[in-house]
Order: structure tokens, then C-alpha cells, then sequence
């Protein structure tokens, strides 16, 4: 039987498709959950919040999306332990809605930007980065407007890091875990990093953490 | 309806890159006197009810600002 | 200032001739109402009737096995086999951009956008054409900078990736910058859906955003003597809302799959008036419209109603049985959707508000009937060539190569492209910085190849050649890329076709383009055209943009223009180029000699056909910086040099900077497939080997002398020249 993926969509998602695509791409099967419904799709074994402008970004990235109805479902399934990963505006959402720590803000660069990145590993023992070794390099790539990660990485688990911090993140965190490790939020798009043609498959190893 | 005025600015302490850009534009051109520059948002409700200024706080509390980020303040108008 | 107390004629402050005003009650058959007059005004404008135009775009090539579509509807379609059809097209936002370039620029993309939507096609892919002033214009550096956030607004967030393009800078687009946007999709199972109204009875549905004030200039004459004294009776600026934009596009997605809709048409230049007369023309009927029943955002009156520009609508006709259906699937993403209206036996469009009738007239007077005009074709004289001493010859060619990859015309374009999403969805095979894009098609082992190119200093020399430039380089492009051409869509951007040579130069650009895509059996299908480019004091120069798609068969066999290995083979498909009307020369003017067409196409074979083999490891295509840049191009791209060799010419800095000829640069693995390339040529296009990948620099030997630029020199001054420009 195959890992379930539940692929969060609120109004104005953009990558869930190429994100369930990636996930079936490893052998799970993926389902959509609208954010209105106010429970997670039957069998869900896994969750992915998708990138992104939800509500257009309105008001603050992710804002409007943590509030949604399926929001509720998506924390009791986090706090029963089950995994969830949240790809930029999802990694966005997740803060905003306090399943992970500390909040994204705008790049430094003032700008959109979209470039492939060396992202280290910091903690390999997350679900996340299971069949990588900590300190490991990466390449996955990042296309954001608000992407700098404001919080306090002495108190959080941060598990990627960029090594060019050109996007001002605190202590240059890509990607940080709930305490758990089983609710990971990361700004870089694994799902464009799952196919050689496309220049990298690294993307596969994160995503691997959905699959039991 | 009362109309309230709430204004979210980024954390004292919190590093506003869009305020210091527009500073340095302000500087280039040649608006020498100005020192640091904070942007945040204004935002206008048209709120019902006898305790305009309580739901206002609610709703910053609930939405409108993120704590972790931002500080607000609540003005009913006249 | 009310339309009574101006002594200007009221149709000559909506923008028509005398001529034209007189011919409306004829064609009617009586006076014009007011509100009708303002919609003829707008229907009968360049931009809506191409009436300069029209007579000349007959002469493009519009047909091919692959056309399902052709010019016409809101965007042409292509097959490329498998059941796959494609729908492209280009359109221009030019004066918008000029005047508040963010939202002139994102509204431009949101218009476009729409035009693919309209056919039921998924938009897989932006590509963007800019044209500005040279950058050290304070005002040239403020509209390009604002221009490529609006765009980067607007694209990054409908989830569409923006994936190719092009920009270059030039005095002459100082006072009229120029903003093409171009938009690719893919159609879905319902197939096409097109906007043509049909079935008296059915209803006529708006939906998307609201109505308000947008982009109303004329009809604002007349607003004024409807309105109270009290409100703002400003025309505003199109402001963009891509987040509604992405709802409208899953909307009609989900609309167009299903088999709800009859027929989609958008609202772009002159609105409700336009979508309207467009869709009951097309489909030979009538339509009846309630104008009290379309939402609006503020009070307006019902001439302002009818052309107003407000973005992100649509306006659809459906099956009465199917329009509950169907406001479902609009309120399930948030979305206005209202009936405004029912299709009519007849062919009259109809307009009431507050019971009585304010237009009553046979749409197609609107859609198709502006009269045409002919341009006045005045030659421009022949520029002598560029006189030698105009321009020193360079003592540090070297110096002068790298100052030349600084260029902004040539320099890295990446502070623009890392603003774009140009990977969204996760199809893009070929990022920009290449010489085209490479989208895979979804659910498909095939891949798409996009390109813009335009040759504008070649059209202002020799218009004809120019247009066939323009053609060839996007050809040339594709093929680079191992992409065979198959469907063009053109922008023509041009100054006032009534003065001077610019309508001589319009026919001839035209004609040009029309040789190169007949010889490429590539069809245009579809396009746009944009005139009165111009200030008081300069117009631009003649800038016909061609948009191109080339199909490849396997998504994996597309080629890059990095060299590959040490050892690697580096050839020259093509002749030689010349000083002028090149980048480097930097002057106005000179002799271009004619571009042997059938020639091009030839090279342009041999290389597809090489890449079709599989024996090239890189192709670049030769142009902006000639020879040199292209070598530093492929060296910097795969961090590994050359070693080259090349006969002597004029003057050495021609043989390296000059551009023409046709030319693209390949490498190859070793002497069998260099052979075989030559082969390939068969004596009918020149092909030189020039040396081998290998080093850390591109060496260039010419004849007894030499040249070489280290790679770290060149990327430093590559990397450098847009950022240093903007500072």
C-alpha cells in the first residue's frame, strides 16, 4: 500500500501539481485537499503545503492560507505525530500558523529571486534528511519574494542551510523542523529538483521524508 | 459603523531592509537630514458594534499582525 | 470640461478623422447616440481595426499542416502531434508601460495571459520583448527597472514561469519604450474554445473582477455630463491583480474541461464594447445586454460601462441548462459571475440602462467594418556604409572584448530572469541565458523551444532585410537549440505610418518577414500590431517582433550553447559578418548587404539537422558582439576555452565584432562528426573549423596576430555590465 500525500490547495497555489507529480514520482499517491474542507482527505498518511502566492500574499505571506478550515485538520495531524512538509509559501503558512517557529520576511535583496542553491545540511536526523549526511550539499532551487527566515536558531531545529545567504536569513536557515522533526518547512522547491533533466534530483531526497 | 485605524510596523529591532532602501534613496536625492526609516501598513475598518477598538485588537491579535514581527496600535476616529 | 462647452467637435476628441465621423450615420443609417459614437471611436482605432495594417498583413504566410488556428481568433493554435495542440501569442502594452511602466507592464502580461486562457489552453510559458533607452537615462533606467518588476508581479504570481526573452537599449526608444509580451499554452480536452457567440437564447455571462474606472479615455468626455459634480470623474490607471487573474485562469480551466462554455472571449483594449461586437460578429448573431446588471466597483455611467478597461474579465456564452453550473464553478473560486445579457437572432448588439436602449447598431460595423487605409510608401534613402576611420581601431582588443561583454545590449541579462519565476511547474528544461527556452509539454516526451528576436538597427537600414533578419535569427535560435521552427506570432511596433517612410518601412518589414517565414514553411499565427510610437522629437526605431515556437520531438535531446569537453571540435556554420549596424561599432547607419534567404535557411538545416543526429555537444547562435561574444558565451557557460584560428578580413576587430552572416558556432566530440556536419552543409552553406575546446580563456588567432580574454576576465565584465548600468 502506498504512502497517501495530501497536497494542500488554497486559492492561488501554483505548485501543487508539479509537487503531487513529484511525490507520485517516488510512489505515493497524491490527493488534493482543498483548504475549505474542514478535514484532511480519508487514508491521508502525509501532508505537503505546497509554494506559491496563496491569497495573492495578501496582507502577509501565508496570512490568510493558516487560517483556512483545513488548517485545523493539518495541526491535528501534526500533533499526532504524522508528517508534514510545507515548500515556501507552505513553509510560509506553517508559521503563520505556529507549527513551526519563527517567520519569513523579504528578502534583502528586495527582489524576487530564482536561482538554484547549495543548501548544507544541518540536522540529519530528520525524517527530512535521512539518507543524507549533516554538513552534505544540496542543489535545489529557491524562487521567492519573502524567503529570509526571522527567528531564534538557538531554540529552533534548523535542518538546511543556504551557503550563499544572499536572501539575509538568520543564521542563513533554508529549512528549520518542529521539535518532533516530523513537520519541516523549507523555502527551496524540492519538487523542481526531481528530475535529472531539470538539473537536479537532491529535491527527491527531502520529499523522501513523506514515505513512511 | 465606527471607522478604526490600525497601523502594523515591523519590531523595534527588527531589521526593515525595505526602510533602509528608501532611506538611501531619500539621501540620494538629497534629503540629507534623514535618519531611520521604518515602513509598515495602515489599514482602514469600517467596524459595527459598541467596542470598535476591542474587535480592532482582536483582530490584529487574530490576523491582521504577526507578533512574532510586528508591533500594532489602534486608533478610533472621531 | 462637458462635451457642450468645448468648441472641439465631440467625435474629434474621441480620436476619429472627420472622414470617419461622417461615414457612422451612413453605415447607421442616422445619427449615432452618444455612447455609440465613443465604441467607434475605440473599435475604429489602430489598435482595435489595424486599419494601416490590415492590407498588409495579408502578405504573411498564415497556413501549414500544423495550423489549427490562424489569425483571427484570440491566440493561433498548432498541432505538434500526439493530440497535442499549442496556442501562442504576442501582443505589445507599449504607451501603457510608457506612462506608470509596473502596472503598463503587468497589466500587459495579465492581457495576454487572457488571450491564451480564451482558447481553453493552460498558459505554460511567458516570454517578454523590451525596448528602452539607453541606461544612463535616469528616466530609461526607472521604466525598465519598474517595467521587469511588473512583469516578474504579475507572471510570478499567476504561476506561470517567465522563461525567455529579450531587452536592448537604445536612444531611440527613450520617449516610447516598447513592452511585448508573448504567451504560450497548451489546450485541454475540451479542445478549442473560440468567440464566436451562438444559439439565440443563450445567456451572456461576465466574470472575474469588477467594473470600475480602469484605462477610460474618451468616454470620460462624455461621463462628464451624466455624472454629478460631486465625483471623480478621473480616468484611473489599469492596476493589476494577478491573484485574481490565477482564479479566472483555474476557473476557466475547470469551465473549458468540463464542455460548459459556448464560446470565451476576454475583455482587453476597449472592453465590454470590444469582447462584445467581437463575439456577436464572429458568430453572425446578435446580442442584447443589460448594462444595470454588471457589477461595479464604483458609479459609472453607461458609456464608461461599456469601455471600460477594467483587467481580469471574461465574458462567456453558455447554454441556459448550464449557467447555474457554471456560476457554481465561478463562486467555487471566488469569482463575480453574473448574466448580463442573452444572444439574439439578428446581428445587432443592443445595449440598455434604466430600461432604455443606448446602442442599437449590427456589431459587425464595430468589429469589421473600420475603414482600411493604405500607407503612404516613401522609400527612406540608402545610409552609405560606415566609414572606417569613424571608428579607431583598438590598440587592446582584448580591453575592447571585454569592454564589450560589460555592454548592457550584451552583458549577462540574469539581474532580470532571477526576478522571473522561470521554473514553475517544473517543465523548464532550458532556463534563460541560452539562446532559447525549452519548456517540456506537460504529460508529453516532447518539448517546446521559445524565442523573441528583431533585428531593429538592420529594418532601419534596409527594412526589407531587416524583417528577414528578424525571421531568420529566431529560426536560428530554435535550431541552436535543436528545436525545428514551426509557428510564428509576430509584434510589429512602429512609429506614425502616415509620416515619412515609417509606412514604406512597415510594408517593407513585412514583406521581408514573410520571404524568411515562407522559405521556413513556418506560418504566422497570430500577432498584434502597435503604431504611433513616437514623441514629438524621435520615434523608434522600426522594431518588428518575431515571437517563435520549435518543436522538439524528445524533451531530452535539446542542445545548450556551453562547450562541453577539451578536445571538442568548434565549428562555424555560415559567412562573415560586418562593422555595421553592430553593437560594437555603435553607430547609426551603414550597409548591410542582402541577405541570401534560401542560404540561411540552408545553415539554419544543416545545424537541425546535426542536433536532430545527436552529434552536437554545443550551438550558439551568432549575434550582438559577432564571433567573440559568442565564443566567450559558450566558454563561460561551460567554464572551459578555446583555441581558435580565423582568416584575416578587414580589419580584425570585423572579424571579431562584426555581426551577419547567418552564422552559429557549434562544437563537436571529435573529426567524425565534424566531417559529418560538413557533409551535412553539402557545399551549399560554408562551414570552417576553428579550432578546440580547451584552456582557461578563448584564444583567438587572426592570421599572424592574436587576441586572447581569459574566461574570469570576461565573466567579471559579463556579470558586471547590467548591475554596474543600474547603480
Amino acid at each position: 500500500m502506498s504512502t497517501t500525500v495530501a497536497v494542500l490547495r488554497f486559492p492561488g497555489s501554483l505548485d501543487h501539481d508539479s509537487a503531487a507529480r513529484a511525490v507520485e514520482g517516488l510512489g505515493a499517491t497524491a490527493v488534493e485537499a482543498w483548504h475549505a474542507d474542514a478535514e484532511l482527505p480519508e487514508g491521508t498518511d502525509a501532508v505537503l503545503l505546497p509554494g506559491g502566492f496563496s491569497y495573492g500574499d495578501h496582507l502577509r505571506c501565508g496570512a490568510i492560507a493558516s487560517r483556512a478550515p483545513i488548517m485545523d485538520a493539518v495541526r491535528r495531524h501534526a500533533e499526532a505525530g504524522g508528517r508534514v512538509v510545507g515548500i515556501c509559501n507552505g513553509f510560509q503558512v506553517l508559521c503563520e500558523a505556529g507549527l513551526l517557529p519563527g517567520a519569513l520576511r523579504r528578502n534583502a535583496t528586495l527582489s524576487f529571486v530564482c536561482r538554484q542553491m547549495d543548501l548544507e545540511v544541518a540536522d540529519a536526523d530528520t525524517p527530512w534528511t535521512s539518507g543524507l549526511e549533516s554538513g552534505s550539499v544540496v542543489s535545489i532551487p529557491i524562487k521567492n519574494n519573502e524567503g529570509a527566515w526571522y527567528g531564534d536558531p538557538a531554540s529552533t531545529r534548523v535542518v538546511l542551510r543556504y551557503r550563499d545567504n544572499l536572501l539575509g536569513s538568520t543564521d542563513a536557515v533554508a529549512g528549520v523542523a518542529n521539535e518532533a522533526g516530523n513537520v519541516m518547512g523549507l523555502m527551496p522547491h524540492p519538487e523542481e529538483a526531481c528530475d535529472a533533466l531539470l538539473g537536479s534530483t537532491d529535491g527527491q531526497l527531502v520529499l523522501a521524508g513523506l514515505i513512511a | 459603523m465606527t471607522q478604526v485605524i490600525v497601523t502594523v510596523m515591523p519590531k523595534q529591532g527588527v531589521l526593515d531592509p525595505q526602510g533602509q532602501a528608501v532611506a538611501g534613496a531619500l539621501g540620494q536625492l538629497g534629503f540629507d537630514g534623514v535618519g531611520e526609516v521604518r515602513i509598515g501598513k495602515r489599514i482602514e475598518l469600517a467596524i459595527a458594534g459598541d467596542d470598535p477598538a476591542g474587535q480592532a485588537r482582536a483582530m490584529c491579535e487574530q490576523l491582521l499582525a504577526n507578533a512574532l514581527i510586528e508591533d500594532y496600535s489602534v486608533e478610533v476616529a472621531g | 470640461m462637458s462635451a457642450a462647452a468645448s468648441d472641439v467637435p465631440l467625435h474629434r476628441q474621441l480620436g476619429l478623422t472627420d472622414d470617419e465621423a461622417a461615414l457612422i450615420p451612413e453605415l447607421l443609417g442616422r445619427a449615432p447616440t452618444d455612447p455609440e459614437l465613443v465604441m467607434f471611436s475605440l473599435m475604429w482605432s489602430e489598435h482595435c481595426s489595424y486599419k494601416h495594417s490590415k492590407p498588409l498583413l495579408k502578405g504573411f504566410p498564415t497556413s501549414s499542416p500544423r495550423v489549427l488556428q490562424g489569425p483571427g481568433e484570440n491566440a493561433g493554435v498548432v498541432d505538434v502531434g500526439d493530440g497535442i495542440a499549442v496556442a501562442l501569442k504576442i501582443e505589445s502594452h507599449n504607451h501603457p508601460s510608457a506612462v506608470e511602466p509596473f502596472e503598463g507592464a503587468a497589466t500587459g502580461v495579465g492581457g495576454i495571459v487572457r488571450d491564451i486562457i480564451a482558447m481553453g489552453a493552460r498558459p505554460i510559458a511567458l516570454l517578454d520583448s523590451l525596448r528602452f533607452g539607453e541606461l544612463t537615462s535616469a528616466r530609461s533606467r526607472h521604466l525598465f527597472t519598474r517595467s521587469v518588476a511588473g512583469i516578474g508581479h504579475y507572471g510570478n504570481c499567476i504561476g506561470v514561469p517567465t522563461v525567455g526573452g529579450e531587452v536592448s537599449f537604445d536612444d531611440r526608444y527613450e520617449e516610447s519604450c516598447l513592452v511585448n509580451a508573448m504567451c504560450v499554452g497548451v489546450l485541454g480536452p475540451g479542445g478549442i474554445l473560440r468567440a464566436a457567440a451562438q444559439g439565440p437564447g443563450n445567456a451572456l455571462v461576465l466574470f472575474g473582477n469588477r467594473t470600475g474606472r480602469d484605462g477610460i479615455g474618451g468616454a470620460s468626455v462624455l461621463a462628464s455630463a451624466e455624472l454629478d459634480e460631486g465625483e471623480d470623474k478621473r480616468p484611473s490607471v489599469q492596476v493589476s491583480d494577478p491573484f485574481t487573474e490565477r482564479k479566472l485562469m483555474d476557473c476557466c480551466l475547470e469551465l473549458a474541461e468540463g464542455g460548459t462554455l459556448v464560446a470565451l472571449q476576454d475583455l482587453g483594449a476597449a472592453g465590454l464594447t470590444s469582447a462584445a461586437s467581437e463575439m456577436a460578429a464572429k458568430g453572425g448573431v446578435g446580442l442584447d445586454i443589460d448594462l444595470d446588471l454588471v457589477p461595479l466597483r464604483e458609479t459609472l455611467a453607461p458609456a464608461e460601462i461599456l469601455v471600460s478597461e477594467s483587467q481580469e474579465r471574461m465574458l462567456a456564452v453558455v447554454l441556459p441548462e448550464k449557467l447555474d453550473a457554471m456560476i457554481a464553478v465561478c463562486r467555487r473560486w471566488d469569482l463575480d459571475a453574473t448574466a448580463i445579457g442573452t444572444v439574439t437572432a439578428g446581428e445587432n448588439l443592443v445595449a440598455r440602462s434604466g430600461g432604455e436602449v443606448v446602442v442599437d447598431l449590427p456589431a459587425r460595423l464595430l468589429a469589421d467594418d473600420a475603414p482600411v487605409y493604405d500607407v503612404p510608401r516613401v522609400p527612406a534613402p540608402a545610409s552609405p556604409p560606415l566609414d572606417p576611420a569613424a571608428i579607431p581601431e583598438p590598440g587592446d582588443l582584448a580591453g575592447a572584448w571585454a569592454d564589450l561583454l560589460a555592454r548592457p545590449n550584451i552583458a549577462s541579462k540574469r539581474w532580470i530572469y532571477e526576478r522571473y519565476d522561470h521554473l514553475v511547474g517544473a517543465n523548464t528544461i532550458r532556463r534563460p541565458g541560452g539562446d532559447a527556452a525549452v519548456v517540456r509539454l506537460p504529460g508529453s516526451d516532447k518539448a517546446i523551444a521559445l524565442t523573441t528576436d528583431c533585428a531593429e538597427r538592420h529594418c532601419e537600414i534596409d527594412p526589407r532585410g531587416g524583417g528577414r533578419a528578424s525571421v531568420l535569427e529566431a529560426a536560428r535560435n530554435l535550431a541552436c537549440v535543436g528545436a525545428r521552427p514551426i509557428a510564428a506570432t509576430d509584434c510589429l511596433n512602429f512609429p506614425n505610418p502616415e509620416k515619412g517612410s515609417t509606412g514604406w518601412r512597415l510594408a517593407e518589414a513585412i514583406a521581408g518577414m514573410a520571404e524568411a517565414l515562407t522559405a521556413l514553411d513556418v506560418p504566422v499565427v497570430s500577432g498584434n500590431v502597435s503604431l504611433y510610437n513616437e514623441s514629438a522629437t524621435r520615434s523608434i526605431l522600426p522594431t518588428p517582433v518575431v515571437g517563435m515556437m520549435g518543436l522538439l520531438e524528445r524533451a531530452d535531446s535539446s542542445v545548450g550553447h556551453a562547450f562541453a569537453h577539451p578536445g571538442d571540435v568548434v565549428l562555424l556554420v555560415g559567412d562573415d559578418g560586418v562593422l555595421d549596424a553592430s553593437e560594437y561599432a555603435a553607430l547609426p547607419g551603414g550597409f548591410l548587404p542582402d541577405i541570401d534567404v534560401s542560404r540561411e535557411v540552408a545553415a539554419i538545416e544543416v545545424v537541425l539537422r546535426a542536433a536532430e543526429e545527436g552529434i552536437l555537444r554545443s550551438a550558439h547562435d551568432v549575434s550582438d558582439g559577432g564571433l567573440a561574444v559568442a565564443l566567450a558565451e559558450s566558454a563561460m557557460a561551460g567554464g572551459v576555452g578555446a583555441r581558435i584560428a580565423v582568416d584575416p578580413g578587414r580589419r580584425d576587430d570585423e572579424v571579431l565584432f562584426g555581426e551577419g552572416g547567418g552564422r552559429m558556432l557549434v562544437s563537436v566530440a571529435g573529426d567524425a562528426e565534424a566531417e559529418r556536419l560538413t557533409a551535412l552543409a553539402a557545399g551549399a552553406v560554408r562551414v570552417r573549423r576553428l579550432g578546440e575546446v580547451g584552456g582557461d580563456a578563448v584564444a583567438i588567432a587572426i592570421g599572424p596576430r592574436s587576441v586572447a580574454l581569459a574566461i574570469e576576465r570576461a565573466r567579471e565584465a559579463y556579470e558586471r555590465g547590467l548591475p554596474e548600468a543600474l547603480a
